[in-house]
């Protein structure tokens, strides 16, 4: 028998009655939220049932909700079970102003530069990532480009004219 | 002086020798680097220039051609590379990208390489033909033939280098 969204949405509440929220199924993909300091518990449990068996991290990353008062980064995580090939995936909510995540580097080696990316386009900090540092950004850079108060544009730009752009 | 001689002056000999025997150095990124592949190929033949000789060690080379997007995360290579090239040298900024951001009007994307190190000539194009390439190339002959050999030395060209932080 294959694992079905059912049953997984049942060991889920089973483990933690009342603390997994907003459950979707959009494109037939299982979706979540959970509280921000269960991130590491629901991912070993997910990671360690007999019969979940989630132990492939397709994807982390971060959205920011700028009108989400004291909940603008969401932090998501993509889960596969490989064995049954169900996918599944999880967000948490946490506050822009204490961006503060537990890492997920020792449960997934993946998760290593994945949350390093997530650290250096939004800012979120991973507790316990070894080396938390910028991947894929200049070191000097001293913001987080994909946080949404910041325009696309490159705003240190000198040599544009913005008429000429079409933005007079 | 009979047949077989002519009288000029030493700088135009060495000029004349300099802008037909320029080995490029290509910095390609992106798709103007194809552009530079075709422009190189047999098709359009940049060797009919006297200049078939691509060397990829900088420190050959007379002629740095910038072919595509640099992210500022490469700005420092860029410069690097400018840096470990001997005098005389020239760079050619090519297509959109590297002489102004192009598109990439984005926080990760140097807006033009005339902002780490000094360019000669600009081609415009997105990506530009091969035919602009070699236009772009022959303005940079001009630019070599009609240099005085002593132009590396004077104030206004030092002035430049140190407006760029070299030297």
């Amino acid at each position: 028998m294959s694992l079905t969204n059912e049953t997984i949405q049942l060991k889920l509440t089973e483990k933690f009655p009342d603390q997994l929220i907003d459950w979707q199924e959009p494109y037939g993909m299982l979706t979540f939220t959970a509280p921000k300091d269960l991130n590491l518990k629901v991912l070993q449990f997910l990671y360690d049932d007999a019969e979940l068996r989630f132990q492939f991290l397709t994807d982390l990353q971060a959205v920011h909700y700028p009108d989400n008062k004291g909940e603008e980064l969401a932090v998501v995580y993509h889960l596969h079970n490989l064995v049954d090939n169900v996918r599944i995936r999880f967000k948490i909510f946490v506050d822009i102003e204490k961006p503060d995540v537990f890492s997920a580097t020792a449960l997934y080696r993946s998760a290593n530069h994945m949350e390093r990316e997530t650290y250096d386009f939004f800012g979120v900090n991973f507790i316990g990532h070894p080396n938390l540092i910028r991947i894929l950004n200049v070191d000097e850079m001293d913001y987080f480009p994909m946080r949404k108060q910041y325009p696309v544009e490159d705003q240190s730009r000198i040599d544009k004219d913005d008429e000429m752009f079409g933005r007079g | 002086m009979g047949e077989g001689f002519m009288a000029t002056n030493f700088e135009k000999v060495v000029s004349l020798a300099r802008k037909n025997s320029i080995w490029p150095l290509p910095f390609a990124t992106s798709c103007c680097g194809i552009e530079f592949m075709a422009t190189a190929a047999s098709h359009y033949d940049l060797a009919r220039f006297g200049a078939e000789r691509m060397s990829f060690s900088p420190r050959q080379c007379d002629l740095l051609l910038v072919m595509g997007t640099i992210a500022k995360k490469m700005g420092p290579v860029l410069r690097q590379v400018y840096l470990q090239m001997a005098e005389p040298r020239w760079v050619v900024a090519v297509g959109a990208c590297a002489s102004s951001g192009g598109i990439f009007d984005t926080y990760s994307v140097l807006q033009g390489i005339d902002q780490v190190i000094p360019v000669d000539v600009y081609v415009p194009g997105c990506p530009p033909r091969p035919e602009a390439i070699l236009d772009g190339f022959l303005k940079i002959q001009d630019l070599v033939n009609a240099e005085g050999l002593r132009r590396r030395h004077s104030d206004q060209y030092k002035e430049l280098l140190a407006g760029y932080g070299i030297q």
